[in-house]
């Protein structure tokens, strides 16, 4: 692509770059009005927090203490970590299994995969909240088991996607040479799929952290909360919302989340056009 | 070696389809179930045929939901789509800052539905409060608002894909096509576009599905204030499952339909993607 040369190159570069100024301003905007009074957000949202309006780190304390946000930057962590690394394990075993046994068994599994991806949660939500509560999930550790349940279809279409273009003698060699299937798996089969498991990490962390709606229905509010249930809880009965942890509270879940993804934007983005394709 | 790998079922399949059975059959088939009866909870369900699903027909308020939905859905999907074909012709010409620029424009995507929508409500009241409106004045206000946010989000993630499926074109075909004396219009009408058309049909899917399911982002701009009038689909069953005591019913029916309406979207696009992968 190098070759092609810009024709219009400077001017569309200034463009582009007055168009990101005004990308990243609504973030900016929260980030200035979190050190400002809460009672001046609301009123002059657009003016820099000068003396009388500045209340410095306050505004953040204040966020953390209503939400609790630090254990719920804790359980977001722990149950995105774990649902993915979950995810991963059983799903691309389970894809392996379904793409080298050829059964009515195996077909009606994938068939019933490509179906889950279809359903909405809306479709699923009151059941699956009652279920959850009567087999007690209500926790971060049965969450984990619920979101297995509902990324399988994804994983499981794009793990097998993947493995029957796998060539079937690597396998039969190792075999041959004495490897159990267990084996065959972890030896041979899952450092090919490497690329796809990076897909599908990709797809799942960045569904799971940011869910609001299946935590906050399944969780038990009260002990458990993840970053998008602290936020909507400030905004809490009808009662006017405290605008100045508002503020805090945005900019303590996005701030982390932008460092994170300047980091890895790289994989981040090919996970995503690969995801794309595929499915 | 099936022989072999066929005796490990136990290890590998048994647990993902535990998972699936709790996190997905059960709640699937219960929910079909419950859409026919009148219950509370999932233990006292009585079955009362298609009762939930006539009172559905009486709701003006989910008929409006859908009316706004599917215009919602038409509105985003069209200027998501060509904002971010225009912006991914444009950063592949290789200007300065492409990378600089891709990385911003799929930024919003890392932050979650719920967030975004209470950063906007800062900004987007703000900008009202000039005119002395807020973003729950009407339903148009709502609407718009909700349109520029999902823009605003989405836009990089499509404009991503676009990407890589330009690049993809092949150099010499657009080689030829100039030889050939074609100008740069019609090199993009008659090369880029046809040859990017697969990243066409993902992205329409993946915008379309995306607006019609939209929920947190719906939630946190405007709640469906004023009294429900800037209520998207997913919030009005949400609404009737949590705000209603007794309608517990009707919303499992609302539920079931909406899944068809998805399920008949997703057919379609099946279908369409498919008879285009045989023509090339």
């Amino acid at each position: 692509m190098g070759v092609r040369k810009a024709k219009h190159g400077l001017p569309l570069t200034i463009f582009f770059t007055i168009v990101s100024i005004l990308y990243v301003y609504p973030i900016v905007l929260v980030i200035i009005n979190s050190f400002k009074k809460k009672a001046y957000i609301s009123r002059v949202p657009f003016e820099i927090p000068t003396d009388n309006m500045f209340v410095g780190l306050e505004n953040y304390i204040r966020g953390i203490e209503q939400t609790d946000l630090i254990s719920a930057f804790g359980w977001s962590i722990f149950i995105t970590v774990f649902s993915v690394a979950a995810i991963i394990l059983f799903c691309s075993m389970t894809a392996w299994y379904i793409s080298r046994v050829n059964t009515k068994v195996t077909k009606v599994i994938y068939l019933l995969c490509l179906f889950a991806m279809v359903v909405p949660f809306q479709m699923e939500m009151y059941t699956l909240s009652k279920i959850a509560n009567m087999l007690k999930m209500g926790n971060p550790w049965g969450i984990i088991v619920i979101y297995l349940g509902f990324g399988a279809g994804l994983s499981i279409f794009m793990f097998t996607g993947f493995m029957k273009s796998i060539p079937l003698e690597i396998e039969e060699a190792a075999m041959i040479d004495g490897c159990t299937p267990l084996q065959t798996f972890f030896r041979v089969v899952m450092p090919i799929s490497k690329p796809t498991c990076v897909t599908v990490i990709i797809l799942q962390a960045m569904w799971i952290w940011n869910d609001y709606l299946l935590p906050s229905l399944v969780l038990d509010q009260r002990k458990y909360k993840t970053i998008p249930m602290a936020v909507q809880y400030l905004k809490g009965g009808y009662g006017s919302v405290d605008m100045g942890a508002m503020m805090g509270t945005l900019v303590i879940a996005i701030v982390p989340i932008i460092i994170f993804y300047l980091f890895c934007q790289k994989y981040i983005i090919e996970g995503v056009v690969a995801g794309a394709v595929k499915g | 070696m099936q022989k072999a790998i066929k005796k490990y079922f136990p290890i590998f399949v048994l647990p993902t389809m535990i998972a699936f059975t709790i996190g997905f059959l059960a709640p699937f088939l219960l929910g079909i179930w419950l859409s026919f009866c009148k219950f509370t909870t999932v233990t006292d369900a009585e079955f009362i045929g298609l009762g939930n699903y006539l009172k559905i027909l009486g709701d003006k308020e989910f008929i409006h939901a859908m009316w706004y939905t599917a215009l919602f859905t038409i509105v985003t999907v069209l200027i998501i789509n060509i904002l971010a074909f225009a912006v991914a012709l444009l950063l592949t010409k290789g200007i300065k800052g492409t990378n600089v620029f891709r990385t911003i424009f799929f930024m919003p995507n890392l932050i979650g539905g719920i967030v975004l929508g209470y950063v906007w409500q800062l900004l987007l009241n703000g900008i009202l409060a000039n005119f002395g409106r807020t973003l729950t004045y009407s339903e148009v206000y709502g609407f718009w608002g909700l349109v520029i946010l999902m823009c605003w989000q989405q836009v990089g993630y499509m404009m991503i894909i676009y990407i890589a499926g330009i690049q993809n074109v092949p150099g010499d075909l657009i080689e030829a096509a100039k030889i050939d004396g074609a100008n740069s219009r019609q090199i993009l009408r008659h090369v880029t576009i046809p040859m990017v058309m697969p990243s066409i049909t993902i992205c329409t899917f993946l915008t379309l599905t995306n607006s019609f399911k939209l929920f947190d982002q719906n939630l946190a701009l405007t709640n469906g204030a004023p009294s429900k009038m800037s209520e998207l689909l997913a919030l009005n069953i949400y609404n009737t499952f949590y705000g209603r005591a007794g309608w517990e019913g009707v919303g499992q029916a609302k539920a079931v339909i909406f899944f068809i309406i998805v399920g008949i979207i997703a057919l379609v696009q099946n279908k369409l993607t498919r008879s285009k992968e045989v023509q090339q």
